[in-house]
């Protein structure tokens, strides 16, 4: 850098925020004049901007380090020498006298300062996800998956792992109103009693019942016990994200709405259509992430993937071959693919690309009949899902790798129609009694519909919500019940094939609330339901025998009923493909539930709001993505503030230019905007429902976008913590394709420095080959799918706060372990990699060399460890790491306060203060309670021990263990040709180490 | 001009020597008061909502550590009885005394009794008692002799350069598994030879080298990595 731009840099603004644009031009320029890296993470990095190249030589990004409060910095430092002396003076004291509570009567089974497990399930939209959840002294502190149910095999979701979150959120809602006074439940009893009697006289004709897609059995009999108690009540189904196309396109198919889930492991061809089945939210993720990463080994039987999909997934960057599509044209793509597989579906000639990806896709599942499966997505209409079954039964999918069986929704209602018609009896007068069970359609129900309007407007005399928060739907209604969370209350529930769990609390509600299903029995005429009789009874319904009292201990041990999956159905494809829809060429808006907090309901969660999205790594926001030529073409930057058009609403947005996205069509998320949600959710992001009309689904055409000339901060994280490879060293991701890797499978491997390579002569190594463990981790990015859930692991074992949009933007997230997204070749279509990143633990660490106060120390197994209450704070140490791992706490970002979040930290892990550096370290805790269990066993800790991220990785991706073992299952991966470190020539030597990625690319698409 | 008198040279070379003592004075004695009982609470028993004697339960009654203290070998944290545990006797003998009201109070109503910790480490140390207790580190070897203890205080400062002192060279404190809850065993010696696997002891250094090997403990720098007890 040359003194004039160091000046020049002195006086530009400290915020990035302010500055962050990328100048389109000058990108354009500058691509044009050199070559880009191979691999990016940003588009700024691809047009090695300025910002760029100074994020690359930072630290953290500039400003983090900078005092930018309303305190100026002199006043600061005057606060600092004051609090430096009473800092000196804290040291003298001594420590407070600290009570210790014991039990009255202790629970026989529990060991104090040991956890227990428990097998429950957590259920989103009506699919379970099967979970153990770990318990300390009765406080549930982390959420795993079950790895004995087949639907889980011990990964949990990012949504299922951070309900945790929820349980102590202080915003829950905490008690019961009416009209906003605080009330009781016999109160509430008293008021809606007698109402009640009145709807038995006329058969419940007034009474209204509005549910979430519902799956729990017990649920679904207590509701239709209700609806029996009174003929003429009606039962309503609505969520924003729902499977109704799914449905619909099974009805039509065979008459009946089927549920389809497929067997990846037994598919050698894998094509989707828009469908986002790798990311949490699709129902059987879990599953299809495990089975398809145990199809992406390039030493067994690799299967090959083709992705049409409009907006970019995580998905999407896991397939072989990727076209990038809008959603309208994804049926045209159906129907060709159709037709040439010998389906009678019309016409479907598609112009250039598309045609010559087609008919190696029509290659090859004519090759692999039997052994290939299509996914359709669930946001696509019905005549999608149609000709999906059409081609599964034409290649003979079905049976093999597509199962069919009934619904695991109990009611598989249109849900759309269903709220409609419920909102017309409220504008007819119809309904006396409005009971919304769980839900805000306020806030997500269509928007033509104008639910709230219409619970104000319309005279209906009692409206009862339950829900977990006081949200938009709880203000408009006179009667809110607090709803308990599903670690709190009993249930039951069915995962994606069908398998019924018992919904096990953990502990007695915290804030007394009520459950779905009490609620629900008790409008079914029950005067004081509880919800494990309720549970219990219908289950000894389904299982009479004497043996009942085994049956039920089993079930709720293992976290599953056995022989409860749906059995395999025989359905008769009906034949009756829709015709043809043209699609036009206005521009197309795609509404899809966001990564982060799904329609809306996690809003509040900070552990998810604050969850980098896999592709944009965005946090807290969820702005418009718009692919790059369409944004020259509106002449458009990230950041811009644009307000978008459809039908007449208008709806202010951001843009974030997303490489990968098709032209003519953006993509927005819901579940933003939210006017009720909570400390963390309120405000954050923007609302698009009001976009969303009943007719509008999932995407439409004809938005119209205009500027506004505003510039809106976003907190993307792409780009920060970005590794400085020095020109001419192996980049950081490595990959080739199968026939490449075949020819040389050594291609990953570089020439590493010698060992002994070292600046202080003499100097003895330690040596960890002598110790009995020596820990070690290998991360097989050729099975990593994005999905995150790895970090939201990591943020609930190892106590990781959260810091707000303001702390991101600066670049001050604590994230331990973060997932890289590397982009490579077009920006139109590039290919995309995923790099979790941990703490390296090298074995020698530049960090710890450079500690004043030996706060950083290595352990003879090879940690790298991190003594909090040593650290002073001189950030020495992330200064010196190549990897960008070390987190600092610029400010108090741990909550200190809040009793409720006390209750969910791990006890095992300090929970740290502001002023100290903190970092992934292999979840010493669990190491420790593995070797202290396995000593006094006297035998040695074998691959039984894993980290959280391991843990919770649902495509097996990361392997931890004892590396001086070579029968570990870290030192196999190790051992194969394509591990690799990063930045091997420092001679960190990196205890952590990747596979390449070895992609299998068909031949006829290789240009 | 001359402003002081000549006297005043030594004066203030003494007081630039002095000085020197002063500081390392006041030094010394802020290390002393950090260390001192005020501090550390060593040796100062802690107010406690009612008066439990270790010495008469324990060296008097002979009632094994394990009666009360029920997950010292499984689990980090020994475990401190509940109330159940004392009325366990106590809804026998001693069923009218008055200095066990506050016990039977809590029976009654089901609320604990909120007890003072005595042994309290620093909330970013995890210590845990059952890796010590199977390697040999005998209850009394940190807490004292408990069973004299009429009122209890912790017996050690707790500071870190106490476990480092065993840490550094476990093997001059270790004694064999089946002694670890002898509140009587005596260290090896010519008057008091210690049997282990057969061989007689006199000293234990040999004694606690042996163990050390026979028990596997793992090196003096693996038990002195930070991770070990700070994580």
């Amino acid at each position: 850098m040359k003194m004039e731009d160091i000046k020049k840099s002195h006086h530009e603004d400290v915020c990035p925020s302010k500055k962050g644009k990328l100048d389109l031009d000058s990108a354009r320029a500058h691509i044009a004049a050199v070559q880009g890296p191979e691999y990016w993470r940003s588009l700024e990095e691809l047009a090695g901007s300025e910002n760029f190249q100074e994020m690359l030589h930072r630290e953290f990004p500039k400003g983090a380090s900078e005092w930018l409060d309303t305190v100026s910095r002199r006043g600061f430092l005057r606060l600092m020498g004051a609090s430096l002396a009473l800092a000196g003076m804290t040291g003298c004291t001594k420590q407070p006298l600290e009570p210790i509570v014991p039990y009255v009567r202790q629970p026989e089974e529990l060991i104090p300062g040991r956890p227990m497990f428990y097998a429950t399930a957590f259920t989103l939209s009506g699919y379970a996800s099967p979970l153990l959840v770990e318990s300390h002294m009765f406080r549930p502190t982390k959420i795993e998956g079950n790895p004995e149910h087949a639907a889980s095999l011990g990964a949990a979701d990012i949504f299922a792992q951070a309900s945790l979150l929820d349980l102590y959120d202080p915003d829950r809602s905490q008690t019961i109103t009416n009209l906003g006074e605080v009330t009781t439940w016999g109160a509430f009893v008293n008021a809606i009693r007698g109402p009640l009697s009145t709807q038995k006289a006329v058969q419940g004709s007034g009474i209204r019942v509005l549910t979430q897609t519902i799956s729990s059995p017990t649920l679904a009999e207590q509701l239709r016990a209700m609806l029996q108690f009174y003929p003429q009540a009606k039962w309503h189904v609505y969520e924003p994200v729902n499977r109704t196309a799914v449905r619909a396109g099974a009805r039509m198919a065979f008459g009946q709405p089927v549920e389809t889930y497929y067997k990846l492991d037994a598919a050698d061809v894998v094509v989707s259509l828009d469908a986002d089945f790798l990311y949490a939210g699709f129902p059987g993720f879990a599953r299809y992430a495990r089975d398809f990463a145990k199809r992406r080994d390039p030493d067994g039987n690799m299967n090959r993937m083709y992705v049409v999909e409009c907006a970019p997934t995580s998905t999407g960057a896991k397939a072989d071959h990727r076209l990038p599509m809008r959603a309208v044209e994804v049926e045209e793509f159906a129907r060709g693919l159709a037709s040439a597989l010998g389906v009678n579906a019309g016409s479907g000639t598609l112009p250039g690309d598309p045609q010559k990806f087609l008919e190696a896709v029509v290659q090859d599942l004519k090759s692999h009949r039997g052994a290939s499966v299509l996914i359709p997505g669930e946001h696509q209409p019905p005549a999608v899902h149609v000709l999906a079954h059409a081609i599964n039964e034409a290649l003979g999918n079905v049976g093999r790798t597509v199962i069919y069986t009934d619904p695991v929704d109990a009611n598989p209602v249109d849900q759309a129609a269903s709220i409609k018609e419920l909102v017309g009896d409220m504008r007819a007068g119809k309904v006396d009694l409005l009971v919304i069970l769980g839900g805000n359609p306020a806030y997500d129900a269509p928007a033509d519909l104008n639910f709230a309007d219409a619970l104000k407007s319309t005279n209906i005399p009692l409206r009862v919500h339950l829900g977990m928060y006081q949200d938009e739907t709880a203000e408009l209604c006179q009667w809110h019940v607090h709803e308990a969370h599903f670690l709190e209350a009993w249930g039951d529930t069915r995962a994606y094939d069908g398998t019924a769990s018992v919904v096990q609390p953990l502990l007695a509600p915290l804030y007394g609330g009520k459950s779905q299903l009490e609620v629900a029995a008790f409008l079914a005429g029950q005067s004081e339901p509880s919800g494990h009789d309720l549970v219990r009874a219908h289950w000894q319904k389904q299982h009479p025998g004497a043996d009942f009292e085994g049956f039920w201990r089993k079930a709720l041990h293992n976290g599953w009923i056995d022989n409860t999956a749906f059995a395999q159905k025989t359905v008769k494809f009906t034949n009756s493909i829709p015709p043809a829809t043209k699609a036009d060429d206005k521009v197309e808006i795609n509404f899809r539930r966001d990564a982060s907090i799904y329609d809306g309901r996690f809003a509040n969660n900070g552990w998810l709001q604050e969850l980098p999205k896999p592709m944009s790594k965005m946090t807290w926001d969820n702005p418009v993505l718009m692919g790059p030529k369409m944004a020259e073409a509106y002449k458009l930057q990230s950041k811009d503030g644009v307000e978008l058009e459809l039908n007449g609403v208008k709806v202010r947005s951001a843009v974030w230019i997303q490489a990968g996205h098709p032209d003519n069509s953006i993509t927005v998320t819901l579940g933003y905007g939210r006017r009720r949600a909570g400390r963390a959710g309120t405000g954050a992001g923007f609302d698009l429902y009001p976009l969303r009309a009943s007719g509008v689904g999932d995407f439409t055409t004809g938005v119209q976008i205009r500027a506004t000339g505003e510039v809106y901060p976003l907190a993307s994280t792409q780009g920060e913590q970005t590794m400085d490879t020095p020109t001419g060293a192996r980049p950081l991701v490595r990959a080739a394709s199968l026939d490449e890797y075949k020819k040389e499978p050594e291609f990953a491997k570089e020439e590493e420095p010698e060992p002994e390579l070292t600046l202080y002569p003499g100097q003895k190594e330690f040596n960890y080959k002598q110790e009995t463990y020596a820990w070690g981790m290998a991360i097989d990015m050729n099975k990593c799918v994005g999905c995150n859930s790895c970090m939201i692991a990591c943020q609930s074992e190892n106590n990781v706060p959260i810091v707000g949009k303001e702390q991101v933007i600066r670049g001050r997230h604590m994230h331990w372990l973060r997932v890289d997204a590397y982009y490579q070749g077009d920006r139109a279509a590039p290919r995309a990699y995923f790099q979790p990143v941990p703490c390296m633990q090298c074995e020698n660490a530049p960090c710890e060399v450079v500690c004043p106060v030996g706060a950083t120390a290595h352990s003879t197994e090879g940690l790298n460890d991190m003594v909090y209450n040593r650290c002073v704070g001189t950030r020495y140490c992330s200064n010196n790491c190549p990897y960008k791992v070390r987190r600092f706490n610029f400010l108090l970002f741990q909550d200190w306060t809040t009793p409720q979040l006390k209750m969910m930290r791990n006890p095992d892990v300090s929970v740290r203060s502001r002023g100290v550096m903190e970092k992934c370290t292999y979840c010493v805790q669990r190491i420790n309670q593995a070797r202290i269990d396995s000593e006094r066993e006297n035998k040695l800790i074998g691959d039984e021990l894993q980290t959280a991220c391991q843990q919770s990785c649902p495509a097996d991706a990361i392997k931890f263990g004892n590396i001086n073992d070579p029968a570990s299952a870290v030192s196999r991966l190790k051992s194969q040709s394509r591990n690799y470190s990063l930045l091997a020539d420092l001679n960190t030597r990196p205890r952590t180490t990747y596979l390449a990625v070895v992609g299998n690319p068909n031949p006829e698409l290789e240009s | 001009m001359q402003i002081f008198h000549r006297s005043t040279n030594t004066i203030s070379r003494a007081t630039i020597f002095g000085a020197i003592f002063i500081l390392a004075a006041v030094l010394w004695a802020c290390i002393q008061f950090q260390r001192s009982p005020y501090v550390t609470y060593a040796g100062v028993a802690r107010p406690q909502p009612a008066p439990f004697s270790h010495q008469h339960h324990a060296g008097g009654l002979g009632i094994d550590c394990r009666y009360c203290h029920t997950s010292v070998e499984v689990s980090s944290f020994a475990g401190i009885p509940p109330t159940k545990t004392c009325m366990n006797c106590h809804s026998q003998i001693w069923t009218g005394a008055a200095l066990l009201e506050p016990v039977r109070e809590s029976f009654r109503s089901g609320k604990s009794l909120v007890w003072n910790r005595v042994n309290d480490l620093p909330d970013f140390v995890y210590f845990n008692h059952s890796i010590h207790i199977n390697k040999g580190v005998g209850c009394n070897t940190c807490h004292g002799q408990v069973d004299r203890m009429p009122l209890m205080y912790n017996y050690a400062s707790m500071q870190m350069e106490w476990c480092l002192d065993c840490h550094r060279a476990p093997e001059k404190y270790l004694r064999p598994r089946d002694q670890v809850f002898n509140m009587r065993y005596e260290v090896p010696s010519t008057a008091t030879p210690v049997t282990f696997n057969g061989k007689e002891y006199k000293d234990q250094t040999a004694l606690g080298l042996d163990l050390v090997h026979q028990y596997k403990l793992r090196s003096v720098y693996d038990i002195t990595s930070c991770s070990t007890c700070h994580r």
